[in-house]
Protein backbone atom coordinates (compact mmCIF):
# COMPACT_ATOMS: atom_id res chain seq x y z
CA UNK A 1 0.00 0.00 0.00
CA UNK A 2 1.25 3.52 -1.08
CA UNK A 3 1.75 5.74 1.95
CA UNK A 4 1.88 9.38 1.90
CA UNK A 5 5.18 11.36 3.19
CA UNK A 6 4.30 12.37 7.18
CA UNK A 7 3.81 8.16 7.49
CA UNK A 8 7.38 7.26 6.45
CA UNK A 9 8.56 10.54 8.22
CA UNK A 10 6.76 8.99 11.85
CA UNK A 11 8.16 5.84 11.16
CA UNK A 12 11.88 6.99 10.28
CA UNK A 13 11.57 8.96 13.41
CA UNK A 14 10.59 5.64 15.46
CA UNK A 15 13.11 3.53 13.97
CA UNK A 16 15.92 6.21 14.68
CA UNK A 17 14.71 6.64 17.99
CA UNK A 18 14.67 2.75 19.02
CA UNK A 19 18.34 2.79 16.96
CA UNK A 20 19.92 5.76 18.91
CA UNK A 21 17.94 4.43 22.20
CA UNK A 22 19.73 1.19 21.58
CA UNK A 23 23.26 3.42 20.64
CA UNK A 24 23.30 5.56 23.63
CA UNK A 25 24.52 3.08 26.01
CA UNK A 26 27.44 2.08 24.48
CA UNK A 27 28.17 5.11 23.68
CA UNK A 28 28.28 6.60 27.38
CA UNK A 29 29.94 3.29 28.37
CA UNK A 30 32.73 3.90 25.87
CA UNK A 31 33.14 7.46 26.55
CA UNK A 32 33.41 6.96 30.41
CA UNK A 33 36.46 4.74 29.73
CA UNK A 34 37.81 8.22 28.35
CA UNK A 35 41.48 6.66 29.75
CA UNK A 36 41.47 4.35 26.66
CA UNK A 37 40.06 7.33 24.21
CA UNK A 38 43.10 7.16 21.75
CA UNK A 39 43.01 2.97 21.53
CA UNK A 40 39.20 3.30 20.53
CA UNK A 41 39.57 6.30 17.84
CA UNK A 42 42.08 4.19 16.14
CA UNK A 43 39.51 1.11 16.29
CA UNK A 44 36.79 3.34 15.35
CA UNK A 45 38.84 4.33 11.96
CA UNK A 46 38.00 0.76 10.54
CA UNK A 47 35.42 1.41 7.83
CA UNK A 48 32.66 -0.76 9.01
CA UNK A 49 32.50 1.50 12.16
CA UNK A 50 33.03 4.53 10.07
CA UNK A 51 29.99 3.28 8.24
CA UNK A 52 28.31 2.79 11.46
CA UNK A 53 29.07 6.04 12.98
CA UNK A 54 28.01 8.30 9.71
CA UNK A 55 24.63 6.12 10.01
CA UNK A 56 24.26 7.14 13.77
CA UNK A 57 24.72 10.36 12.67
CA UNK A 58 22.30 10.56 10.21
CA UNK A 59 19.46 8.93 12.57
CA UNK A 60 20.30 11.35 15.28
CA UNK A 61 19.53 14.31 12.24
CA UNK A 62 16.57 12.42 11.08
CA UNK A 63 15.17 12.34 14.47
CA UNK A 64 15.93 15.88 15.34
CA UNK A 65 14.24 16.91 11.96
CA UNK A 66 11.15 14.36 12.61
CA UNK A 67 11.06 15.74 16.13
CA UNK A 68 11.74 19.48 15.19
CA UNK A 69 8.07 18.57 12.94
CA UNK A 70 6.36 17.23 15.84
CA UNK A 71 6.62 20.17 18.24
CA UNK A 72 5.90 22.70 15.05
CA UNK A 73 2.51 20.14 14.63
CA UNK A 74 1.60 20.00 18.42
CA UNK A 75 2.58 23.29 19.53
CA UNK A 76 1.85 26.12 16.74
CA UNK A 77 -0.61 27.46 15.68
CA UNK A 78 -1.76 25.66 12.72
CA UNK A 79 -2.01 27.27 8.86
CA UNK A 80 -1.05 25.55 5.33
CA UNK A 81 2.75 25.19 5.69
CA UNK A 82 2.13 22.54 8.36
CA UNK A 83 2.34 20.06 5.20
CA UNK A 84 5.58 20.92 4.26
CA UNK A 85 7.04 19.92 7.67
CA UNK A 86 7.92 16.88 6.34
CA UNK A 87 9.92 17.91 3.80
CA UNK A 88 11.89 20.16 5.34
CA UNK A 89 12.46 17.56 7.84
CA UNK A 90 14.02 14.99 5.42
CA UNK A 91 15.86 18.30 3.53
CA UNK A 92 17.89 18.96 7.17
CA UNK A 93 18.67 15.06 7.79
CA UNK A 94 20.21 14.92 4.21
CA UNK A 95 21.90 17.88 5.15
CA UNK A 96 23.48 16.20 8.06
CA UNK A 97 24.69 13.21 6.32
CA UNK A 98 25.81 15.02 3.53
CA UNK A 99 28.22 17.30 6.35
CA UNK A 100 29.00 14.51 7.78
CA UNK A 101 29.96 12.19 4.83
CA UNK A 102 31.96 15.10 3.76
CA UNK A 103 34.09 15.37 7.12
CA UNK A 104 34.75 11.87 7.06
CA UNK B 1 -1.02 5.14 35.02
CA UNK B 2 -3.14 7.80 35.98
CA UNK B 3 -4.84 10.46 32.54
CA UNK B 4 -2.84 13.06 34.63
CA UNK B 5 0.57 11.15 35.13
CA UNK B 6 0.24 10.15 31.40
CA UNK B 7 -0.01 13.80 30.51
CA UNK B 8 3.27 14.99 32.14
CA UNK B 9 4.90 12.13 30.52
CA UNK B 10 3.84 14.40 27.67
CA UNK B 11 4.67 17.24 28.50
CA UNK B 12 8.13 15.93 29.90
CA UNK B 13 8.98 14.33 26.52
CA UNK B 14 8.29 17.53 24.52
CA UNK B 15 10.06 19.34 26.88
CA UNK B 16 12.93 16.88 26.87
CA UNK B 17 12.90 17.56 23.15
CA UNK B 18 13.22 21.06 23.18
CA UNK B 19 16.50 21.50 25.45
CA UNK B 20 17.67 18.16 23.54
CA UNK B 21 17.49 20.48 19.88
CA UNK B 22 19.55 22.84 21.23
CA UNK B 23 22.23 19.99 22.78
CA UNK B 24 22.07 17.61 19.73
CA UNK B 25 22.69 20.82 17.47
CA UNK B 26 26.07 21.79 19.14
CA UNK B 27 27.10 18.08 20.42
CA UNK B 28 26.50 17.82 16.10
CA UNK B 29 28.79 21.02 15.12
CA UNK B 30 31.11 19.91 17.71
CA UNK B 31 32.15 16.60 16.43
CA UNK B 32 31.86 17.89 13.01
CA UNK B 33 34.26 20.37 13.84
CA UNK B 34 36.74 17.85 15.82
CA UNK B 35 36.61 15.43 12.75
CA UNK B 36 37.86 17.67 10.46
CA UNK B 37 40.34 19.36 12.41
CA UNK B 38 41.36 15.22 13.03
CA UNK B 39 41.91 15.91 16.65
CA UNK B 40 43.86 13.12 18.54
CA UNK B 41 41.99 11.69 21.70
CA UNK B 42 44.86 13.79 23.61
CA UNK B 43 43.72 17.23 21.81
CA UNK B 44 40.22 16.34 22.62
CA UNK B 45 40.32 15.84 26.22
CA UNK B 46 43.00 18.40 26.38
CA UNK B 47 39.73 20.61 25.75
CA UNK B 48 37.66 18.85 27.78
CA UNK B 49 39.15 18.22 30.90
CA UNK B 50 38.83 20.56 33.42
CA UNK B 51 36.10 22.40 31.49
CA UNK B 52 33.73 23.19 33.94
CA UNK B 53 30.89 24.70 30.98
CA UNK B 54 31.86 21.23 28.77
CA UNK B 55 30.45 19.32 32.36
CA UNK B 56 27.71 20.73 32.71
CA UNK B 57 26.86 21.04 28.88
CA UNK B 58 27.04 17.52 29.00
CA UNK B 59 25.18 17.16 32.23
CA UNK B 60 22.41 18.82 30.75
CA UNK B 61 22.57 16.88 28.02
CA UNK B 62 22.39 13.39 29.79
CA UNK B 63 19.60 14.26 32.00
CA UNK B 64 17.44 15.27 28.99
CA UNK B 65 18.31 11.93 27.19
CA UNK B 66 17.43 10.20 30.33
CA UNK B 67 14.09 11.53 30.41
CA UNK B 68 13.42 11.64 26.60
CA UNK B 69 14.85 8.28 25.29
CA UNK B 70 12.38 5.90 27.76
CA UNK B 71 9.42 7.74 27.39
CA UNK B 72 9.53 7.45 23.93
CA UNK B 73 10.39 3.94 23.83
CA UNK B 74 6.99 3.17 26.17
CA UNK B 75 4.85 3.94 23.02
CA UNK B 76 6.92 1.84 21.12
CA UNK B 77 6.47 -0.91 23.25
CA UNK B 78 2.88 -0.77 24.18
CA UNK B 79 1.99 -0.24 20.61
CA UNK B 80 5.01 -2.49 18.86
CA UNK B 81 5.48 -5.38 21.46
CA UNK B 82 1.91 -5.41 23.19
CA UNK B 83 3.74 -4.68 25.79
CA UNK B 84 1.46 -2.45 28.92
CA UNK B 85 1.01 -1.41 32.65
CA UNK B 86 3.24 -1.51 35.54
CA UNK B 87 6.05 -3.86 34.69
CA UNK B 88 6.93 -2.03 31.41
CA UNK B 89 7.14 1.21 33.61
CA UNK B 90 9.15 -0.08 36.01
CA UNK B 91 11.75 -1.46 33.69
CA UNK B 92 11.82 1.92 31.58
CA UNK B 93 12.53 3.85 35.01
CA UNK B 94 15.52 1.60 35.88
CA UNK B 95 16.25 2.01 31.69
CA UNK B 96 16.04 5.85 33.08
CA UNK B 97 18.48 5.65 36.10
CA UNK B 98 21.13 3.40 34.21
CA UNK B 99 21.10 6.21 31.40
CA UNK B 100 21.57 8.34 34.24
CA UNK B 101 24.05 6.83 35.56
CA UNK B 102 26.66 5.77 32.80
CA UNK B 103 25.76 9.22 31.11
CA UNK B 104 27.04 11.12 33.98
CA UNK B 105 30.15 8.88 34.67
CA UNK B 106 30.75 9.42 30.83
CA UNK B 107 30.03 13.61 31.40
CA UNK B 108 32.75 13.23 34.86
CA UNK B 109 35.31 11.09 33.04
CA UNK B 110 35.97 13.33 29.68
CA UNK B 111 36.01 16.54 32.80
CA UNK B 112 37.87 14.70 35.30
CA UNK C 1 -7.61 1.06 -21.20
CA UNK C 2 -9.33 -2.61 -20.84
CA UNK C 3 -13.01 -2.89 -21.31
CA UNK C 4 -12.83 -5.07 -18.02
CA UNK C 5 -12.22 -4.43 -14.37
CA UNK C 6 -10.65 -7.37 -12.88
CA UNK C 7 -12.17 -6.85 -9.45
CA UNK C 8 -11.07 -8.64 -6.23
CA UNK C 9 -13.47 -9.24 -3.34
CA UNK C 10 -13.37 -9.85 0.11
CA UNK C 11 -15.76 -12.38 1.27
CA UNK C 12 -15.62 -12.88 4.91
CA UNK C 13 -15.88 -14.72 7.51
CA UNK C 14 -16.43 -17.68 5.33
CA UNK C 15 -14.38 -18.11 2.99
CA UNK C 16 -12.12 -15.66 4.66
CA UNK C 17 -10.50 -15.07 1.42
CA UNK C 18 -11.08 -12.88 -1.97
CA UNK C 19 -12.88 -13.76 -4.67
CA UNK C 20 -12.38 -12.53 -8.29
CA UNK C 21 -15.23 -11.15 -10.45
CA UNK C 22 -14.73 -9.57 -14.16
CA UNK C 23 -17.02 -6.39 -14.43
CA UNK C 24 -17.72 -4.42 -17.62
CA UNK C 25 -15.83 -0.61 -17.81
CA UNK C 26 -18.56 1.95 -17.69
CA UNK C 27 -18.10 5.96 -18.19
CA UNK C 28 -17.93 7.64 -14.97
CA UNK C 29 -18.07 4.57 -13.21
CA UNK C 30 -17.31 4.48 -8.92
CA UNK C 31 -16.49 1.87 -6.90
CA UNK C 32 -20.06 1.77 -5.80
CA UNK C 33 -21.11 0.71 -9.27
CA UNK C 34 -18.86 -1.60 -9.26
CA UNK C 35 -19.88 -3.29 -6.02
CA UNK C 36 -23.55 -3.12 -7.12
CA UNK C 37 -23.00 -4.19 -10.11
CA UNK C 38 -21.41 -7.65 -8.50
CA UNK C 39 -24.41 -8.18 -5.93
CA UNK C 40 -27.28 -7.48 -8.59
CA UNK C 41 -25.66 -9.52 -11.84
CA UNK C 42 -22.97 -11.99 -10.47
CA UNK C 43 -23.59 -12.89 -6.97
CA UNK C 44 -26.10 -11.80 -4.82
CA UNK C 45 -24.79 -13.39 -1.73
CA UNK C 46 -22.74 -10.24 -2.06
CA UNK C 47 -23.14 -8.09 1.60
CA UNK C 48 -22.27 -4.28 1.27
CA UNK C 49 -23.06 -0.99 3.06
CA UNK C 50 -24.78 2.15 1.07
CA UNK C 51 -27.57 4.61 1.44
CA UNK C 52 -27.34 7.92 -0.48
CA UNK C 53 -25.10 7.10 -3.11
CA UNK C 54 -23.91 10.70 -3.58
CA UNK C 55 -21.01 11.64 -0.78
CA UNK C 56 -23.35 12.93 1.80
CA UNK C 57 -24.00 10.12 4.38
CA UNK C 58 -20.56 8.10 4.13
CA UNK C 59 -22.41 4.60 4.68
CA UNK C 60 -20.64 3.18 1.71
CA UNK C 61 -16.49 3.51 3.15
CA UNK C 62 -14.83 0.50 2.24
CA UNK C 63 -11.07 -0.02 1.32
CA UNK C 64 -9.96 0.29 -2.21
CA UNK C 65 -6.54 -0.95 -3.42
CA UNK C 66 -5.32 -0.75 0.18
CA UNK C 67 -6.78 2.57 1.04
CA UNK C 68 -10.41 3.62 2.96
CA UNK C 69 -12.39 6.09 0.59
CA UNK C 70 -16.49 6.21 0.11
CA UNK C 71 -16.86 4.26 -2.76
CA UNK C 72 -19.67 6.41 -4.35
CA UNK C 73 -17.11 9.11 -4.91
CA UNK C 74 -14.37 6.71 -5.97
CA UNK C 75 -13.90 6.78 -9.87
CA UNK C 76 -12.78 3.88 -11.02
CA UNK C 77 -10.27 5.55 -13.62
CA UNK C 78 -8.79 7.01 -10.62
CA UNK C 79 -7.61 4.09 -8.87
CA UNK C 80 -7.73 1.14 -11.04
CA UNK C 81 -4.32 0.76 -12.24
CA UNK C 82 -4.41 -1.58 -15.04
CA UNK C 83 -7.33 -2.49 -14.62
CA UNK C 84 -7.20 -4.33 -11.43
CA UNK C 85 -9.28 -3.42 -8.57
CA UNK C 86 -9.53 -5.21 -4.75
CA UNK C 87 -12.08 -4.30 -2.37
CA UNK C 88 -11.80 -4.78 0.98
CA UNK C 89 -14.17 -4.23 4.30
CA UNK C 90 -12.70 -0.94 6.15
CA UNK C 91 -9.78 -1.62 8.56
CA UNK C 92 -10.13 -1.70 12.58
CA UNK C 93 -13.26 -2.34 12.85
CA UNK C 94 -14.73 -5.94 13.21
CA UNK C 95 -16.43 -7.89 9.99
CA UNK C 96 -19.74 -8.83 9.88
CA UNK C 97 -19.81 -10.25 6.84
CA UNK C 98 -17.49 -9.55 3.00
CA UNK C 99 -17.80 -5.34 3.24
CA UNK C 100 -19.80 -4.88 5.83
CA UNK C 101 -17.99 -4.08 9.43
CA UNK C 102 -19.37 -3.20 12.78
CA UNK C 103 -19.14 0.18 13.62
CA UNK C 104 -20.32 0.10 17.46
CA UNK C 105 -17.18 0.50 18.88
CA UNK C 106 -16.00 3.63 16.71
CA UNK C 107 -18.96 5.03 18.02
CA UNK C 108 -18.65 3.85 21.74
CA UNK C 109 -14.90 5.61 21.96
CA UNK C 110 -16.82 8.76 20.48
CA UNK C 111 -19.08 8.31 23.86
CA UNK C 112 -15.75 7.78 25.91
CA UNK C 113 -14.34 11.13 24.06
CA UNK C 114 -17.26 12.64 25.85
CA UNK C 115 -18.10 13.72 22.50
CA UNK C 116 -21.40 15.35 23.36
CA UNK C 117 -22.71 18.65 23.91
CA UNK C 118 -23.16 19.56 27.67
CA UNK C 119 -25.17 22.97 28.12
CA UNK C 120 -25.24 24.56 31.09
CA UNK C 121 -28.52 26.95 30.33
CA UNK C 122 -32.46 26.44 30.13
CA UNK C 123 -35.09 27.39 27.85
CA UNK C 124 -35.67 30.35 29.83
CA UNK C 125 -32.34 31.94 29.34
CA UNK C 126 -31.27 34.16 26.48
CA UNK C 127 -29.63 32.87 23.42
CA UNK C 128 -25.64 32.58 23.25
CA UNK C 129 -23.97 34.90 21.09
CA UNK C 130 -21.29 33.35 19.44
CA UNK C 131 -19.00 35.42 17.27
CA UNK C 132 -18.53 33.64 14.07
CA UNK C 133 -15.21 34.57 13.16
CA UNK C 134 -13.87 34.06 16.83
CA UNK C 135 -10.71 31.78 17.24
CA UNK C 136 -12.78 29.40 19.04
CA UNK C 137 -15.98 29.40 16.88
CA UNK C 138 -13.35 29.09 13.81
CA UNK C 139 -10.89 26.34 15.41
CA UNK C 140 -14.72 24.15 16.06
CA UNK C 141 -16.42 24.95 12.70
CA UNK C 142 -13.10 23.42 11.05
CA UNK C 143 -14.13 19.82 12.48
CA UNK C 144 -18.08 19.67 12.75
CA UNK C 145 -18.59 18.35 9.63
CA UNK C 146 -18.02 15.10 10.47
CA UNK C 147 -20.26 12.22 9.57
CA UNK C 148 -19.01 9.40 11.18
CA UNK C 149 -17.77 7.67 8.22
CA UNK C 150 -15.36 5.70 9.98
CA UNK C 151 -12.89 6.64 6.67
CA UNK C 152 -10.16 7.92 9.80
CA UNK C 153 -10.60 5.89 12.24
CA UNK C 154 -9.69 3.12 9.43
CA UNK C 155 -6.91 4.76 8.26
CA UNK C 156 -5.44 5.35 11.56
CA UNK C 157 -1.77 3.12 12.23
CA UNK C 158 -2.57 3.54 16.37
CA UNK C 159 -5.85 2.63 16.10
CA UNK C 160 -4.23 -0.74 14.39
CA UNK C 161 -1.41 -0.69 16.76
CA UNK C 162 -3.59 0.51 20.32
CA UNK C 163 -7.14 -1.21 20.76
CA UNK C 164 -7.96 1.65 23.12
CA UNK C 165 -6.87 4.64 21.41
CA UNK C 166 -10.18 6.49 20.92
CA UNK C 167 -9.20 7.41 17.62
CA UNK C 168 -9.23 10.73 15.09
CA UNK C 169 -12.97 10.93 15.02
CA UNK C 170 -14.02 10.73 18.58
CA UNK C 171 -11.10 13.25 19.49
CA UNK C 172 -11.80 15.82 16.22
CA UNK C 173 -15.59 15.78 18.08
CA UNK C 174 -14.47 16.22 21.37
CA UNK C 175 -12.26 19.21 19.92
CA UNK C 176 -14.76 20.99 18.64
CA UNK C 177 -16.96 20.52 21.86
CA UNK C 178 -13.53 22.21 23.73
CA UNK C 179 -13.66 24.97 21.86
CA UNK C 180 -17.34 25.57 21.93
CA UNK C 181 -18.01 28.14 24.41
CA UNK C 182 -21.35 27.29 25.16
CA UNK C 183 -20.15 23.73 26.73
CA UNK C 184 -19.89 23.38 30.26
CA UNK C 185 -18.11 20.09 30.75
CA UNK C 186 -14.85 21.48 29.30
CA UNK C 187 -13.00 19.68 32.50
CA UNK C 188 -14.75 16.49 32.64
CA UNK C 189 -14.20 16.09 28.13
CA UNK C 190 -10.25 17.11 28.17
CA UNK C 191 -9.53 14.23 31.36
CA UNK C 192 -11.40 11.99 28.94
CA UNK C 193 -9.41 12.84 26.13
CA UNK C 194 -6.18 13.28 28.10
CA UNK C 195 -3.80 9.95 28.24
CA UNK C 196 -2.43 6.86 26.15
CA UNK C 197 -6.11 5.91 24.69
CA UNK C 198 -6.42 9.58 23.57
CA UNK C 199 -4.98 12.65 22.35
CA UNK C 200 -1.22 11.91 23.06
CA UNK C 201 -1.19 8.36 21.32
CA UNK C 202 -1.37 10.41 18.21
CA UNK C 203 1.96 10.33 16.47
CA UNK C 204 1.26 12.87 13.72
CA UNK C 205 0.91 10.39 11.08
CA UNK C 206 -1.75 12.74 9.78
CA UNK C 207 -3.38 9.67 7.93
CA UNK C 208 -6.49 10.77 9.03
CA UNK C 209 -6.63 14.01 7.68
CA UNK C 210 -4.99 12.73 4.05
CA UNK C 211 -8.03 10.15 3.98
CA UNK C 212 -10.75 12.68 5.03
CA UNK C 213 -13.49 13.13 2.63
CA UNK C 214 -14.72 15.71 3.91
CA UNK C 215 -10.82 17.53 4.27
CA UNK C 216 -11.64 17.71 7.83
CA UNK C 217 -7.89 17.55 9.48
CA UNK C 218 -7.97 15.74 13.04
CA UNK C 219 -4.64 16.14 13.31
CA UNK C 220 -4.95 19.79 13.90
CA UNK C 221 -8.00 18.91 15.92
CA UNK C 222 -6.15 16.76 18.30
CA UNK C 223 -2.74 18.95 18.26
CA UNK C 224 -5.76 21.47 20.11
CA UNK C 225 -6.52 18.74 22.81
CA UNK C 226 -2.89 18.36 23.08
CA UNK C 227 -2.19 22.06 23.96
CA UNK C 228 -5.46 22.66 25.91
CA UNK C 229 -4.65 19.36 28.00
CA UNK C 230 -0.94 21.06 28.83
CA UNK C 231 -2.52 24.16 30.19
CA UNK C 232 -5.25 22.63 32.27
CA UNK C 233 -2.19 20.15 33.62
CA UNK C 234 -0.04 23.48 34.11
CA UNK C 235 -3.21 25.37 35.83
CA UNK C 236 -3.61 22.19 38.32
CA UNK C 237 -7.47 21.53 36.44
CA UNK C 238 -6.45 18.07 35.23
Amino acid sequence: MKQHASYWVAIVHRISGIALAVFLPFHFWTLGNALQLDAFLAWSRQPLVVFGEWLIVVALAAHLGAGLRVLALELLPWRDWQKSLAAAAAAATFTVGLAFALAL
Amino acid sequence: MTRRGEAVLWIAQRASAAVLALCVLVHLVTIVYAMRGGLSGAEILARTRGNAAWLAFYSVFVVAVSVHAPIGLRAVLREWAGWRGRSRDVLLGLFAFFLLAIGLRAAWAVFG
Amino acid sequence: MSSTLHVRVWRGPQPGAFQRFDVPRAPSQTILDVVTYIQRVLDPTLAYRFACRVGMCGSCAMTVNGVPRWTCRTHVDKVAQAGELEIAPLRNLPPIRDLVVDMREFFDKWTRAEGRFKGATTKQSDFARVAPDSEKRRDADAGIECIGCGVCYSACDVVAWNSDYLGPAALNRAWTLVQDERDAARVERLQAVAGDAGCHACHTHVSCTERCPKNISPTASIAGLKRAVLKAALEGEL
